[in-house]
């Protein structure tokens, strides 16, 4: 028997949350941007899996996807940079610290 | 179907496990290992649904690129967090509630709804399909896709670059 | 032609002196150059224009039926239109022919007089030309006036102008209290004169209610209105006189006055005060002058009655004053002492001879005489002026003496106007008119009989020729023969040319003009110009040659005691007035000292007309202020006060008792009220205030961690909440 597409999607759906998790309670910046990726990942799999499953001969769900690795990517080394920066003029990558919002 | 749904099971037990693992570590090193892991996972499951281009990109590009960067930023910052401690803040409880809440929630939507199945199989040959979409139909998005990694080249080029000042160690 | 061309701008004779009164007065009061420039400029073209309307009027046939008149409307009043204009008839060519000339002279002669150039200018320089140019104004457009409301506003110029400048030195003020200052002499002039012109005013009003107009043609010169009023009665306050007895009468009345005849002669004395040029203008030449001219104007009024009735009541009374006049006021001139003095009575004298002449019908000599004297008698206060300003403003005779050697030119021409003054005879104009008068006047008392005016006048005026001679060579005598007596006497000089070169002109017309009046059988030309001219349509007096050899034995005789007493041997310092010593020792002492005194008429009217009106005024001001009037006012007063005060009680105590209550209950009101929004108003105001930043403080800011964490958790839960609220619902 095939896999029915909700396990998929309840794959994707936990592999969401916990990257959730991940962004909402890391302190390390960088831990958040992996738990970013975490979830960049999931929707990716949603993405495919409702491909497979719901129009397979349209492609539209891969390109989709693939742009979804583009941007991921891009997001990914803008992000990093900017923890670089953040690194080397407060010395920290701590977000606690970083917290100039603060009023 | 047996075989299908143990696959998946075994699949999905790394992946998520992989998953949690890179959440809780205290080590963010071995955060991105298990990073690894879990994108690896996620290649798998891709395979498992019959998209193996797409998972020979994840592979390339998240293990290959994303996860490479991601040990350099940890590297140039290693320096402080090797003394870290603690690696959740202070709002983690109900970060742990608000995330299984939303599960819940999202697992409650997958099921209730009613997904418009269809029988049908992927093409044969969906690499040129997919170059021939990427270059026609979907021409617009592809350039600006492109447009956006240049931004994000040059900023993250700009952004990263050292203003000429040493820092004194 | 060019007499036409005369007629037409006669009317500009009086507009130039007016002109240059307005001028001076406004511009030039600080350019005495300009103003007494303006003014002789004024009077000469004045001159001019009278000499060329003069001798036109000369040319011009049988002027005497027909005069020549221009108007124009002036002002209506519904009833009628007034005009103005003028009338050109010989009376009128007659007097434009003495009166520029003369104030010609004389305003040269005061530029000398009032010290032009010297640092005894006056400083009213400007001001006194401007004056007498109004003056020459008043006296020329009374000659010219062609109706009598125009001769009316005249003669009240003329009035106004001689108390300016009776009162020119208004400043001046003597120690001695009884001595009357000029600002009193003006006033007193002004005011005696205006009782006179009452009269006048009366006359007019009275003539105007019986013609219903007042121009000359529709009145004095037109023959059935003039017949109508002769035989019209009067109102019946003048007893059984006709109309145009009445009014003559009262006419006449004003000629009494401006002319100073008595009773209102006493102004002219006292007006000595003002500068002797306005003595020589207002009181010997012209102003006093206009009362004859009038009574000459009405004459066809006197003629008339004579004409129906024989018999003119008016004509009598004119005929007495004039003649009481002039032997009255000659008794007080030989008495008088100062230089001026003699002559102002002298002025009354001769102004009565003339009234006296036109009393008796002599028309033709009354107006040969006024304008022979207008001359030398203006000759003659100008000489005096010479006199006074040589002598640094000394005018007492007795002070005198000598000044014949000192001043030529002044003594030849006074001694001129003085014979002329006199009478005498054959050489002087003054024996050829006042010899027509006497002459008239004997042959009307032949014709009459002794029981007549002609009489009384020829009597009184022959007496009063002989005492003419005698003051008048006592007073050349006093002043010129013999040595100086007084201290300015002795160093006295003789005056500028602008003053003796008028004296010398006038010198020339005090002799010649005479001849123009001589009568016919003596010249041989068979006519008598004057005769011809003025009067033609009387008959012509036949010469007389007993009177004339009076006349002559007058004149030489008075001239000659005069002499024997003060000339043969001529007075020195210190010595006292012959006359008046040889009246003493005949026990006529008071008569001398009354004479001096001028018969007290002074001190007579002060004591019942003036202290009359003084205390009728007393009355008056005692009715009102202590007796009737103000206690009435008073109690009024004091009643409406009483009321009042009242009713302000009441509207303190009631009234404001109200007003303050209800003040105080909207205080109260307004401070509960304010107590309210005190502690409750703004206690709820501050509650919110407060809470707002209570939660502020300790909620909205806890939030702003600013990590971003827990902004994303924040967000998680908001996002949950809401599927969940979707979900449900």
């Amino acid at each position: 028997m095939t896999i029915p597409l909700n396990w998929f999607l309840v794959l994707a759906a936990g592999l969401f949350c916990i990257g959730l998790f991940g962004v909402l309670s890391r302190r390390n910046a960088i831990g958040i941007l992996m738990g970013i990726e975490l979830m960049l990942n999931a929707v990716n799999i949603n993405l495919v899996a409702f491909w497979r499953y719901l129009d397979p001969a349209n492609l539209t769900g891969q390109v989709f996807a693939i742009f979804v690795f583009a941007v991921a990517a891009a997001e990914v080394a803008v992000g990093l940079a900017l923890v670089i920066a953040i690194y080397r003029n407060r010395d920290t990558v701590v977000v606690e610290e970083i917290d100039l919002l603060k009023q | 179907m047996l075989l299908p749904a143990l696959v998946f099971a075994f699949v999905s037990l790394v992946t998520l496990g992989a998953a949690i693992a890179v959440v809780t570590n205290k080590n963010i090193l071995h955060s991105a290992y298990y990073l690894i892991l879990t994108f690896v996972g996620v290649a798998a499951v891709y395979v498992m649904l019959q998209a193996p281009f797409i998972a020979v990109v994840q592979v390339l590009v998240y293990v290959g690129a994303i996860a490479i960067l991601i040990i350099f930023a940890i590297m140039l910052t290693r320096r402080l967090m090797s003394k870290e401690m603690e690696q959740h803040n202070a709002q983690w409880v109900p970060s742990v509630v608000g995330a299984l809440a939303l599960f819940v929630v999202l697992a409650w939507i997958v099921y209730t709804a009613g997904w418009p199945v269809q029988e049908g199989t992927p093409p044969l040959d969906p690499i040129s399909q997919l170059g021939q979409d990427l270059l026609t139909t979907y021409l617009v998005p592809f350039e600006i896709a492109s447009v956006l990694l240049l931004a994000a080249l040059v900023g993250a080029i700009l952004i990263g670059h050292e203003k000429g000042m040493r820092r004194e160690e | 032609m060019i007499q036409e061309f005369f007629f037409n701008i006669t009317w500009l004779i009086p507009v130039f002196p007016f002109l240059a009164f307005v001028i001076i007065l406004i511009f030039t009061q600080d350019n005495p150059k300009l103003s007494h420039s303006l003014s002789i400029g004024a009077i000469a073209l004045s001159w001019l224009i009278g000499w060329g309307v003069v001798f036109s009027a000369i040319a011009t046939p049988h002027l005497g039926e027909h005069p020549i008149s221009k108007t124009v409307g002036w002002f209506e009043t519904g009833a009628m239109t007034f005009n103005i204009g003028y009338w050109i008839d010989p009376l009128m060519a007659v007097a434009l022919f003495m009166v520029p000339f003369v104030c010609l002279m004389i305003f040269i002669y005061s530029v000398g007089y009032m010290g032009y150039g010297t640092e005894e200018q006056d400083p009213n320089y400007s001001r006194f030309f401007a004056y007498i140019a109004l003056f020459a104004t008043g006296m020329l457009g009374l000659v010219i006036s062609e109706n009598l409301l125009t001769l009316f506003m005249s003669w009240e110029i003329m009035g106004l102008c001689s108390y300016l400048l009776i009162g020119f030195w208004f400043q001046k003020n003597y120690p001695d209290p009884n001595q009357i200052t000029p600002r009193q002499a003006g006033l007193k002039a002004f005011l005696v004169t205006k009782v006179g012109d009452l009269f006048l005013m009366l006359g007019i009003i009275y003539l105007y209610s019986q013609a219903g107009s007042l121009s000359y043609a529709d009145t004095l010169f037109n023959q059935e209105f003039l017949v109508r009023l002769a035989e019209t009665p009067a109102l019946p306050i003048f007893g059984g006189w006709s109309a145009a007895s009445a009014i003559a009468a009262l006419f006449f009345g004003g000629a009494v006055g401006k002319s100073a005849q008595f009773p209102l002669h006493v102004w002219l004395p006292d007006a000595m005060e003002g500068p002797t040029p306005v003595s020589a203008l207002i009181h010997a030449a012209t102003m006093v002058s206009a009362g004859v001219f009038l009574v000459a104007r009405i004459f066809p009024l006197l003629n008339v009655v004579v004409e129906l009735e024989h018999h003119n009541p008016t004509m009598g009374l004119i005929a007495f004053i004039g003649a009481f006049t002039a032997i009255f006021s000659s008794i007080i001139a030989v008495a008088q002492d100062d230089i001026k003095g003699v002559l102002a009575f002298s002025t009354v004298s001769q102004l009565g001879y003339m009234i006296a002449a036109l009393g008796i019908g002599a028309y033709v000599a009354a107006t040969f005489h006024l304008i022979t004297h207008a001359f030398f008698k203006a000759l003659l206060f100008m000489g005096s002026g010479s006199v006074i300003i040589g002598c640094h403003h000394e005018q007492d005779m007795m002070e005198m003496g000598g000044l014949r050697k000192k001043m030529p030119k002044t003594f030849w021409t006074f001694l001129a106007g003085g014979l002329a003054l006199s009478g005498f005879p054959l050489i002087t104009a003054g024996f050829w008119s006042k010899d027509e008068i006497l002459a008239h006047a004997w042959e009307e008392f032949m014709h009459y009989g002794t029981a007549s005016w002609p009489f009384f006048v020829w009597l009184l005026l022959t007496i009063a020729a002989f005492l003419t001679a005698f003051y008048t060579a006592r007073q050349i005598s006093l002043t010129f023969l013999g040595k100086p007596r007084g201290h300015h006497a002795e160093h006295a000089h003789e005056t500028p040319n602008t003053m003796t070169i008028p004296l010398i002109l006038l010198a020339f017309f005090a002799v010649t003009l005479g001849w123009l009046g001589i009568p016919e059988e003596i010249s041989g030309y068979g006519n008598n110009f004057w005769h011809h001219f003025v009067g033609h349509e009387f008959p012509s007096t036949p010469l007389s040659l007993p009177v004339m050899l009076l006349s002559s034995g007058l004149a030489l005789g008075g001239l000659g005691l005069g002499w024997l007493v003060y000339g043969r041997k001529p007075l020195v310092q210190g010595q006292m007035d012959p006359l008046e010593k040889s009246m003493k020792s005949i026990r006529l002492g008071w008569l001398y000292k009354a004479m001096e005194n001028r018969f007290y008429f002074d001190e007579l009217y002060r004591a019942t007309f003036i202290n009359g009106a003084v205390k009728l005024a007393d009355v008056f001001y005692n009715f009102d202020y202590h007796w009737v009037v103000d206690p009435i006012v008073n109690l009024v007063a004091r009643i409406a006060r009483g009321i009042s005060d009242f009713f302000s009680k009441f509207d303190e105590k009631i009234i404001d008792g109200l007003v303050n209550l209800t003040g105080l209950s909207g205080v109260k009101l307004s401070d509960l009220g304010g107590i309210t929004d005190l502690k409750v108003v703004d206690g709820i105001v501050n509650g919110i205030a407060d809470l707002t930043a209570w939660i502020g403080d300790n909620v909205l800011r806890p939030i702003q961690t600013g990590k971003l964490q827990n902004y994303l958790l924040i967000l998680l839960i908001s996002m949950l909440a809401i599927i969940g609220i979707y979900l449900v619902y």
